[in-house]
């Protein structure tokens, strides 16, 4: 396949980007989106140019740590996957392909499609937990968990932290990261222990942070990689709510 | 010959750990305070040791290359974890799981150190359900389990397809825990580049870059754990995530602490084959997929033509005229073999022409049977994610065809030399996880990664550290503005300069391939003399090369991913060559290790108990000196040596 793209390159965080146009030949409908990129960084480093700088490492799509929008959406426009698991199959031979970074308040750019989520450890570190410490625990089997609530967990728990749903917001809202662990944790005994306490802490450290409200119009759900499901997002409000009043 | 001390405790093995225990020096809480201890690493060992020694109240500052604890490699693991709790009722015990644990690894692993293994692994599990850690259930609302290789019992656990990632988000938590609290300090996207050991020889402090504005930073402390994962990168293609790399532990290698049986690397047999030049990294599909999936090629000859053509479908061949290969060497462990086992079984049939898919160089993984027998839900809800995830890079359905798949470099069980304790032969330097050599001898089985890392992390370095700090607690604060610190930072930044100024020809990733394909071709699967000898050439040459004619473009200054991969490639190119040394001398065959020249009859390894029962540890010299074996011997008091058999039970 040849394919334009539209790489937006900027070279430091105070620095002006733009988008610059490259072109690339002969890329195998089986490669992945990322080694699109690769086979690109390496032409411009024979040049002896500066190669595109972006984040990957597991190229499994369980990492989180890979971030491009791609035309218009986060982690391009194959549902349910990741930037890494994307394949240049979904393309069309000659199309212009756009690549930005993640764009939201709290994510600062950093170098080229390289954003800062520092922001999303944060949240964590308000309470994503619970405060078990190691040793002292019971038996794994000495508290049963209905298989369904497991499940429930299981799906919310899936969440990589990429932050997609963040880019995906027009009001940069972290509703549904925040969501997933606050509900993986409502679902588990274990979690109940400190459930008031965790949802008060990360929804204020998610403001304090400068992440925008939720006005519902779902786009995390439909861009996320993970399909984490926007019921969780229901859930963490009623739990809100209830840790409010007391 | 060095003697080598390895600590290993006194008395009966089944209470060596509580001896241990009841013995060792502590430190007083309010004296805790007082020590700094370096983690270098948030993966499963580096993430649980950090949180666990900052939950006792010491400094802890922790190191990653990624810009989150939680995106370090173990996030990877698929299938799951093992533990002897015996919930199934099946009879396993904490010595069965120590047993299939040294057998698997062929009898070249530490009985003291794998009976402790086994020992706390049940203690992971609770502790990991204590974290809120969304293991998989029966609908009586109890812990499920499955099984995987080299073990008759089914005592794996399990999070659907994503087992690392929901353990690696336990300790991640803990850690976030332990970082709000303020024991624990966090530093991201820095890479340690060099260790700095103090006059009297002992670990104290690290030089590392900052990955965003290019810095050398120094940090000094009273200890320093390297949990930085596997070498498998070595081979360019492997599972392993992109930023996996040896340098944490090549550079401690280099500051004299020894590196210990690095030709032991795992080639695991179930991973998507390599379809193109352009390809950055293989993809597994768990071992758990062999609970279900039956292994096998097609019996003629003529099939294979038409399959690999197109012209026939796998699903269009009949029973009869199938070679479930697996089945029929191994009757009693069937498609559940250790992976050593497997991958060599893969080999030998494509190698004699069997072998499926346009290269010739895949086998089938086919889950029809199951299909039939359990029905299409349950293997998705077993399943799912894999299933999704092969058929989004292959673009094929495997409900309906069976996968291809092919062995890949995984894991490497070689790694740092420790003792009991999991210190190297440098005071004060530990190694965890995958970055030690210790619990897996010649083989890994699987599920028993991540059970060793935690093992490391949750339960034995947050012990054994203490008995090594009990009298630094009058030391006082490490100072970093000492000459030793100077010359190690000095080494880093001329280390850099040299490679900035090359200014050459070649691609960091170019040169990688070229020394990916050396190794895979002669120290991987199956090695032999003659292969080993010219390896050795190649790498020298090709190091040479590397230093002549690599470009790195940019400043140092600032995030340069090139520079970064640069300086990994290099430490890669003298640990290739490093493996390759230690395979020509092992002249036997053991696990994962498989020389040519050392095989039964009917191609099993073979190995040589009498001359090889030994880790071999190997100490730098000098640049252009070849390193010193030593030799740290094995002994087996509580289990009998054995050729391993998996065809009878
Ligand atoms: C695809 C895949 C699936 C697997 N599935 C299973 C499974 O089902 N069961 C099982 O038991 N095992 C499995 N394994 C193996 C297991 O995941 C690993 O062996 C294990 O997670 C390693 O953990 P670790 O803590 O030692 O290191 P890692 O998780 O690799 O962490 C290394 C850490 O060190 C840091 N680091 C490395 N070098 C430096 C440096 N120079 N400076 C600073 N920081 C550095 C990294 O940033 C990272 O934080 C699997 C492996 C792969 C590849
Ligand atoms: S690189 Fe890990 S999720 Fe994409």
């Amino acid at each position: 396949m040849d394919l334009k793209l539209k790489i937006w390159r900027q070279a430091g965080p105070t620095a002006k980007g733009q988008f610059v146009d490259y072109d690339v030949h002969n890329i195998s409908s089986d490669a992945s989106f990322l080694e699109m990129i690769d086979i690109l960084n390496d032409e411009l480093v024979e040049k002896g140019e500066d190669p595109v700088a972006f984040d990957h490492d597991c190229r499994e799509g369980i990492c989180g740590m890979c971030s491009m929008f791609i035309n218009g959406h986060p982690h391009g426009p194959e549902k349910a996957t990741t930037t890494c698991q994307l394949h240049m199959r979904k393309f069309k031979d000659g199309e212009t392909i756009t690549v930005e970074p993640w764009r939201a308040k709290p994510f600062p750019v950093i170098k080229d499609l390289i954003v800062d989520r520092s922001a999303f450890d944060e949240i964590i570190q308000a309470g994503g937990y619970t405060s078990a410490t190691t040793g002292g625990v019971p038996d794994a089997n000495a508290i049963p968990i209905n298989k369904e609530n497991a499940e429930l967990a299981m799906d919310a728990a899936a969440c990589i932290g990429c932050g997609a749903c963040v880019a995906a917001c027009k009001n940069a809202s972290a509703m549904l990261f925040v969501s997933a662990k606050v509900s993986q944790f409502a679902l588990l005994p274990q979690g109940k222990v400190e459930a008031k306490d965790r949802v008060k802490e990360m929804v204020a450290k998610m403001d304090e942070l400068g992440f925008g409200n939720c006005t519902n119009t779902y786009a995390c759900e439909a861009e996320c990689p993970k399909e984490i499901s926007i019921t969780n997002i229901a859930r963490l409000n009623r739990q809100f709510i209830g840790a409010k009043l007391g | 010959m060095t003697k080598i001390d390895s600590k290993i405790p006194a008395g009966p093995l089944a209470e060596k750990w509580t001896h241990y225990k009841e013995h060792q020096n502590l430190v007083n809480p309010a004296n805790k305070r007082k020590i700094d201890i370096i983690v270098i690493g948030t993966g499963l060992a580096g993430g649980a040791a950090a949180a666990s020694l900052g939950e006792l109240g010491f400094n802890v500052k922790v190191f990653c290359i990624q810009d989150s604890p939680r995106r370090a490699h173990s996030i990877a693991a698929q299938g799951g974890i093992n533990a002897a709790k015996n919930y199934p009722n099946d009879g396993d015990t904490v010595y069965r799981l120590f047993y299939d644990t040294i057998k698997g690894g062929d009898y070249r692993a530490r009985e003291a150190n794998v009976y402790r293994l086994a020992e706390v692994s049940n203690n992971i599990i609770d502790q990991c359900v204590a974290q809120g850690v969304p293991f998989a259930r029966e609908y009586s609302g109890y812990l499920a389990n499955r099984s995987f290789g080299g073990a008759l019992v089914s005592r794996t656990f399990y999070a659907r397809g994503q087992t690392g990632q929901q353990l690696l988000l336990g300790a991640y938590g803990a850690l976030s825990k332990e970082i709000k609290r303020g024991s624990v300090k966090l530093y991201t996207r820095r890479e340690m580049l060099d260790l700095v050991v103090t006059g009297e020889g002992k670990a104290r402090g690290v030089i590392v870059r900052n990955l965003f504005t290019g810095e050398i930073e120094r940090y000094g402390a009273h200890a320093v754990l390297l949990a930085t994962g596997g070498y498998g990168n070595v081979y360019f293609l492997s599972t392993n995530a992109m930023t996996s790399n040896g340098s944490a532990a090549w550079r401690a290698y280099k500051r004299g602490a020894w590196f210990a049986n690095p030709c032991y690397v795992q080639i695991h047999p179930t991973c998507i084959p390599v379809h193109g030049s352009y390809q950055s990294k293989l993809t597994l599909m768990s071992e758990s997929l062999r609970n279900d999936g039956r292994i096998w090629v097609p019996k003629n000859k003529e099939d294979i033509e038409k399959v690999r053509s197109g012209a026939l479908k796998p699903k269009d061949i009949p029973e009869e005229n199938r070679d479930y290969y697996l089945e029929r060497r191994y009757p009693a462990f069937g498609n559940l073999v250790p992976r050593d086992v497997a991958s060599r079984a893969a080999k030998e049939r494509c190698d004699a022409g069997y072998g499926v898919g346009n290269t010739g160089l895949a086998v089938y993984l086919d889950f029809k049977d199951a299909i039939d027998r359990l029905g299409k839900e349950v293997i998705k809800a077993r399943y799912g994610n894999l299933f999704d995830m092969y058929e989004r890079i292959v673009d094929d359905n495997p409900y309906e065809t069976p996968m291809m798949i092919y062995p890949a470099i995984h894991y490497s069980m070689g790694g740092l030399w420790v003792d009991y304790e999991l210190q190297s032969n440098i005071p004060g330097l530990f190694v965890g996880g995958e970055a030690n050599f210790s619990d897996h001898g010649a083989n890994r089985l699987g599920a028993s990664a991540l059970m060793q890392g935690l093992s490391d992390g949750y339960f034995v370095l947050p012990y054994t550290m203490q008995n090594y700090l009990a009298d630094q607690i009058t030391v006082g604060a490490i100072p970093t503005n000492t000459p030793e610190f100077d010359a190690a930072e000095k080494a880093v930044k001329d280390r850099i300069q040299k490679l900035m100024s090359v200014n050459g020809t070649e691609t960091v990733d170019a040169l990688h391939k070229r020394l990916g394909l050396i190794m895979w071709d002669h120290v991987g699967m199956a090695r032999n003399k003659e292969g080993l000898e010219k390896a050795i050439k190649d790498i020298q040459a090709l190091r040479k090369e590397f230093w002549e004619k690599v470009r790195v473009p940019g400043s140092p200054d600032g995030i340069n991913i090139e520079l970064e991969k640069a300086l990994r490639l290099a430490d890669f190119l003298e640990l290739g060559e490093l493996m390759a040394r230690d395979a020509l001398h092992r002249e036997e065959s053991a696990g994962g290790h498989f020389r040519e020249e050392f095989q039964t009859p009917e191609g099993e390894a073979l190995r040589n108990d009498k001359d090889y029962m030994y880790v071999g540890a190997w100490e730098y010299t000098g640049d252009d000196k070849e390193p010193k074996l030593n030799k740290e011997e094995l002994k087996y008091e509580n289990i009998e040596v054995k050729t391993r058999n998996y065809k009878t039970a």
